[in-house]
């Protein structure tokens, strides 16, 4: 498909959504307010792991205001387990812990009062009683055996142990002419959005309804709040019109939401949490991986890479949840943009006594990313090969896609080769490598960092049945609704909540392109969720593709029935009929005009072709293009189109000091047909600062007796404007082959190779010196310490 | 996160807002509450009073006072940057002033609050060290007058007296002759609390030699310390004049470790910046003798 | 304790408790919902507002302390219902937000910078917005947003806030 012709999509149109944003009117979830309204406030446990004795809400109940005190066995009675994504039943999570805790800061009892600071005030009254047990936050060690178990019902810490084998592993290596290993460490860290979670809860007796306004970008949530409440799912409607303050994967509230739900029945009042900085850091529930790389690579002499061993251990904290999903996602791209022929993977997650992880922004993605990029540096370093060169003899060329990959997925489309040409292009790679050189003869550290990954995007959730035989998901659907109403105008219902992607933009102007209108004058809503068609929300990297296409497919239906009417009006064929901008012309000149056709479809069923329904709707369900069989062998097509990045950074820093400063910062985008340009590059500028975060500042680091140091916005470290540099983007399309115009994902662009690309930067500032510095976030006083430590053993430049 | 409750009190004079700190030893006083206010929110700190100091108008403002800069407490950190006063006369608080914070920080926060919190990174502290300001309270005693080696204890503690109120920090005007200040600072984002920082003044004579070298290090310990660099005296400063005096002078020099600085790192780090910070201040004096 | 807030031109008398920050009295006793909570212990910028023209952190601030005191939110930034200030509209010219959490904050931040100097720098808008964390933009269309409304601000005759075209 081309770009040729477009009018709207690829147009460098405002975004609709910034303007009630601008204004201060944006609608989150704190903002509502409702008569009757209970706070929540939470009492967090002290120790990494206790057994609770006893919990004494008595005087905190007997303070002015305060409502409700309710534990950990109060609420396990009421209400089912949270789902686990994995086949593990007996690793049960509660929103309140139940018998014991098991990481510091968890929720151990709630207190509902009649504001939050009321609230805060009982939270200190409720007595608790613990008796401390063993716990274990290292990873490894919580490996070993006897390690104390987190979920003593479960037996170990192990959650998932699978190795897969993609091609002829042990063949490829022993033919292979050179061979290397490297760990290297992906520290917890997390998208810490500046909106904490909220949730607001209110049970309507005399409906026998639930309504839920929260700050969430989670799949089939209703569901699973139904499920948990024990109550029909027709019971659960969830007001998809609530602006979410940021997320990036990790918004998922269910605990919360049990939590909220489950008082509101209680109480019969609406009650509200508003996670405070604190309550969000500690026991939010959405760190993200913690992961551990070992890898071993076969290579040539020439770099051929040809085939690699990949061991994943991952530190998933206490409770199960999804988060060990984010082993399986990137099996989907476990090979980056690389040929590489064979690969061993084995991926492990392991429960200890640290915050639950969730989702974030490339759903495991990013860190693999990390790991494959390194292994590309040290390969191109034992070999002595230039760090471009190793990467462009091992892409996949342009004329084979779809390229199948080892672990079963098929990369719709690329043209890696021609991305990097134009970024070093663009960048001038030699003055670029010259001023390098200049810095360090200045006696500075100077270091370009490069890397090259993909953006899987569309997906189907197919690592669900992968890693959980009992999971047989095979659609990972979304439903649009284009109504065409009887004064002529046009409304598109979306049926999920947004943090930032701008989706009414989204389908406004796919809508707009088809029915060849203003954009801006569509309509787009968001009706609640038991008025709205079945959905995915924004995850995944899905919504240009999968909202993208149901809107546009809705559009079309619609459009194909407007013909139907036309041809009827004018006795003529629907095929003979010219659409354009509204207006549909037959063959011999004469036409029928868009409020004629509204008129018929409205009002005169008389002039209605036969068997056609009065009015002018179309809801369209998108099926996630691709193969849609289950994976069958532990191996299976993962997600259907893959964007490409390469990152090109130039950095420089005192030796002593060792603050890291971007001098250069540039990255080519190749995610296809892109419908608003402003949308992606926000998305792609975005992801580096995150990625900028994640390699050097941000950490939620513990300490030895199991306690989060970073639990403020004192200590975890965001980067602000001094920290992000000016970025350059230099722009590709290669359009997919799979969808409706060509788009690929970009919602998680730049985060997933920005940190590979600063690591690699680090690297080659370091290299007279020798150093590896293998674990993220690298702090500053690491680098400086590194080099030091090198001096005294005589390396380095002097 | 929310405070826990407290009474609030704004006193309509100095004598008032003495009165009420001395009248309840769980009072505090509240000036810009760039510091205090987040640890009432975390509940780390539970006052039972505050005292809200800040429209009082003799605690406000910039002057002169013979061979002294005073800045009365409750001045605004962004006023004293503003300050044409600050700046000829202490060049060296001018330089350390826009490394404190950010923007709407420096508009609430005072130069007061920054000494009286004793925190062992504040910009501000630093540089009353290094140039050997005066701290001066009012309390059941009367006026007491600290210098800041006597004050800066360790994190957060300093010899304020029980009930007093922390009233003006008084900074020696610049020497005569050609005067330059450095400072610099390093965090891991700018504006945040530093790993290490240095602040440096020097005096040249006419044919650039220096007749007076200052030095202090800050955020590396438990407070802002001065250091000894009187040999760079009689010298051009030199850069190996300035590397061989640093050393020596950092000698022995305590450091902390935590999460996001080693106490190796702190060393190295502190070494650096004043050598840096005494290079800027040496270069700053050279151009003002040209001009 | 009763307390008068002089919010956007407007003069409101409310009864706060002190310990209530003028974050939470500008959202719960004025109904300003624009100014948004993000850390409560002053680091992310998410509650910046205008106190006597300058920007700063109003969860900092106990509402108890502002009687008398000029405030502007950023409700108080646009001159007419549904029309935007130059400044929003710059910030929607070059998309400078995601989410929007931020973004009220950045609108004032920016404002405050706008106020005093009218050709900044990158450096000095960077500097300007250092202590308003966003989690979306990575800054970049932030800072063109800024650099653009400085540029309408100089080229136009208008008056800068709608303040002062009262």
């Amino acid at each position: 498909m081309s770009e040729a012709g477009r009018r709207f999509i690829s147009a460098n149109r405002r975004v609709r959504e910034d303007r009630r944003f601008v204004a201060g009117h944006g609608r989150f979830v704190a903002d509502l307010e409702m008569p009757e309204m209970a706070h929540v406030a939470l009492v967090a446990a002290q120790a990494p792991a206790a057994r609770i004795v006893s919990i004494d809400g008595s005087e905190a109940l007997a303070m002015p205001g305060v409502i409700a005190v309710i534990d950990g066995a109060e609420l396990a009675g009421a209400v089912n387990p949270m789902m686990n994504g994995l086949d593990t039943p007996n690793v049960k999570r509660f929103p309140l812990a139940v018998g014991q805790n098991r990481y510091a800061g968890e929720w151990i009892a709630a207190v509902v009062a009649e504001s939050r600071a009321l609230a805060e005030d009982a939270a200190e009254k409720v007595r608790v009683e613990t008796e401390p047990l063993g716990y274990v936050v290292d990873v490894e060690e919580a490996l070993e055996p006897g390690a104390t178990p987190v979920h003593p019902e479960h037996g170990s810490n192990l959650l998932l142990d699978r190795t897969f084998d993609w091609g002829p592993v042990e063949e490829d290596f022993a033919a292979a002419e050179d061979r290397l290993s490297l760990r290297v460490t992906w520290g917890r860290n997390s998208t810490v959005p500046i909106e904490t979670f909220g949730v607001i809860a209110k049970w309507h007796a005399w409906e026998g309804v639930l309504d839920v306004w929260a700050s969430i970008q989670m799949p089939k949530y209703a569901d699973q709040i139904a499920r948990a409440l024990k109550i029909p799912g027709n019971a659960v409607r969830v007001h998809y019109d609530v602006d979410v303050g940021g997320s990036y994967g990790v918004k998922r509230g269910i605990k919360q939401t049990v939590l909220c739900g489950y008082l509101a029945r209680k109480l019969g009042r609406p009650v509200r949490l508003i996670e405070d900085r604190l309550e969000n850091m500690r026991a939010g529930d959405a760190h993200g991986p913690e992961r551990i790389f070992d890898i071993e690579v076969a290579f040539d002499r020439d770099g051929t890479v040809r085939s690699m061993k990949m061991r994943a251990l991952d530190n998933a904290g206490a409770y199960a949840g999804r988060a060990p999903f984010q082993l399986g996602k990137p099996i989907g791209a476990i090979v980056g943009p690389y040929r590489i022929g064979s690969v061993q993977y084995r991926a492990m997650s392991v429960t200890t006594n640290k915050t639950v992880q969730e989702a974030v922004r490339g759903f495991g993605q990013s860190p693999t990313n990390y790991a494959i990029e390194t292994m590309m540096d040290r390969v191109a370093e034992h070999l002595g090969m230039d760090r471009i060169e190793i990467r462009r003899r091992n892409f996949i060329r342009k004329e084979e896609f779809p390229y199948e990959i080892p672990s079963g997925s098929k990369y719709d489309s690329g043209d890696y080769h021609t991305v990097v040409d134009k970024v070093l292009a663009s960048a001038d790679y030699e003055a670029l490598v010259a001023e390098r050189d200049r810095l360090r003869a200045e006696g500075l550290c100077a270091g370009i960092g490069i890397a090259s990954c993909l953006e899987p995007s569309g997906g189907r959730s197919s690592f669900e049945p992968l890693l959980n035989e009992k999971n047989k998901t095979s659609t990972w659907m979304e439903g649009s609704r284009v109504n065409i109403d009887g004064l002529g105008d046009v409304t598109v219902a979306i049926h999920t909540t947004s943090s930032g992607q701008g989706h009414e933009t989204l389908a406004a102007t796919v809508v707009g392109e088809v029915l060849e209108i203003d954009p801006d004058r569509i309509r787009v809503v968001r009706p609640d969720s038991l008025g709205s068609l079945p959905g995915n929300s924004p995850v995944g990297s899905r919504m240009a593709i999968m909202l993208g296409g149901a809107a546009a497919n809705a559009a079309k239906d619609v459009k194909r029935q407007m013909l139907a009417i036309a041809g009827q009006m004018l006795g003529v064929s629907a095929e003979q009929l010219r659409y354009e901008s509204g207006t549909i012309h037959g063959p011999a000149g004469q036409s029928v005009s868009w409020d004629e056709v509204v008129d018929v479809a409205h009002r005169r069923f008389d002039d209605l072709p036969p068997g056609t329904q009065p009015g002018l709707t179309a809801s369209f369900m998108q099926q996630v293009p691709g193969d849609a069989r289950l994976p069958e062998n532990g191996k299976g097509e993962m997600y259907p189109c893959y964007s490409f990045e390469f990152h090109l950074i130039l950095m420089v820093f005192d030796p002593v000091l060792a603050r890291p400063e971007i001098r250069r910062y540039v990255i080519g985008h190749d995610c296809g047909t892109v419908i608003n340009p402003h949308i992606v590059k926000g998305m792609t500028l975005g992801g580096i600062a995150h990625g900028i975060g994640a390699a050097l500042l941000e950490e939620f680091a513990y300490d030895a007796e199991g306690q989060l140091m970073t639990q403020s916005f004192l200590d975890y470290l965001m980067p602000s404007a001094h920290e992000v540099p000016e970025v350059e983007i230099v722009h590709h399309c290669t359009p997919s082959p799979l969808t409706e115009f060509g788009q690929k994902g970009s919602g998680e662009s730049g985060y997933l190779g920005a940190p590979a690309a600063i690591s690699g930067a680090i690297h080659d500032a370091v290299r007279p010196w020798g150093v590896h510095l293998d674990k993220l976030p690298i702090r500053m006083s690491t680098v400086s310490d590194a080099i030091a430590a090198a001096e005294e053993q005589g390396k380095g430049y002097r | 996160m929310k405070a826990a409750p407290f009474e609030y009190i704004r006193p309509a004079s100095v004598e008032e807002a003495r009165a009420a700190l001395g009248a309840d030893p769980d009072s505090r006083v509240l000036a810009g509450g760039q510091t205090l206010v987040p640890m009432l929110a975390m509940r780390l700190s539970r006052p039972s009073v505050l005292v809200d100091v800040s429209r009082l108008a003799d605690l406000r403002g910039i002057e002169e006072s013979g061979e002294r800069v005073v800045i009365r407490a409750a001045t605004r950190q962004a006023e004293a940057l503003r300050s044409d006063l600050v700046r000829r006369e202490v060049p060296l608080l001018a330089a350390a002033l826009p490394h404190v914070g950010h923007p709407p920080t420096r508009a609430r926060g005072t130069v007061g609050g920054s000494v009286a919190h004793g925190d062992p990174s504040a910009e501000i502290s630093l540089a009353a060290t290094v140039l050997g300001a005066t701290i001066h309270f009012l309390s059941d005693e009367g006026e007491e007058e600290f210098a800041p080696e006597d004050f800066f204890f360790g994190p957060t503690v300093t010899a304020a007296p029980m009930g007093g109120l922390l009233t003006h920090v008084a900074f020696p005007k610049r020497p005569k002759g050609r005067v330059g200040a450095g400072f610099r600072e390093v965090a891991s984002r700018r504006g945040d609390y530093a790993f290490a920082s240095a602040g440096a003044q020097v005096v040249l004579d006419g044919d650039g030699s220096c007749t007076e070298a200052r030095l202090g290090i800050g955020s590396v310990g438990d407070a802002p310390v001065a250091v000894d660099v009187s040999e760079l005296a009689g010298g051009t400063l030199s850069q190996q004049d300035i590397q061989a005096a640093v050393a020596e002078a950092l000698e022995g020099l305590d450091c902390v470790d935590d999460l996001h600085a080693t106490a190796t790192y702190r060393r190295r780090a502190a070494a650096r910046l004043a050598e840096q910070a005494l290079a800027e201040a040496r270069d700053a004096a050279l151009e003002e003798g040209a001009q | 304790m009763r307390t008068s807030l002089r919010v956007n031109g407007r003069t409101r008398e409310v009864e706060v408790e002190p310990r209530m920050t003028l974050l939470d009295a500008l959202r719960d006793k004025c109904g300003l919902k624009g100014t948004h909570a993000g850390c409560e212990h002053g680091v992310c910028g998410a509650c910046t507002v205008l106190v006597d023209g300058e920007a700063v952190r109003s969860c900092l601030m106990f509402a108890v302390q502002c009687d008398d005191m000029e405030i502007t939110t950023v409700e108080g930034m646009a001159p007419e219902e549904g029309e935007l200030g130059m400044i929003q509209d710059s910030f929607c010219e070059t998309h400078g937000l995601q989410c929007g959490y931020c973004t009220p904050g950045m609108v004032i931040a920016a404002r405050a910078l706008l106020e005093k100097n009218d050709e900044p720098t990158d450096h000095d808008i960077r500097e300007a917005i250092s202590g308003n964390i966003c989690r979306c933009t990575g800054y970049g269309q932030i800072v063109e947003a800024i650099r653009l409304a400085a540029k309408r601000l100089r080229e136009s005759n208008v008056a800068r806030s709608p303040e002062a075209a009262r």
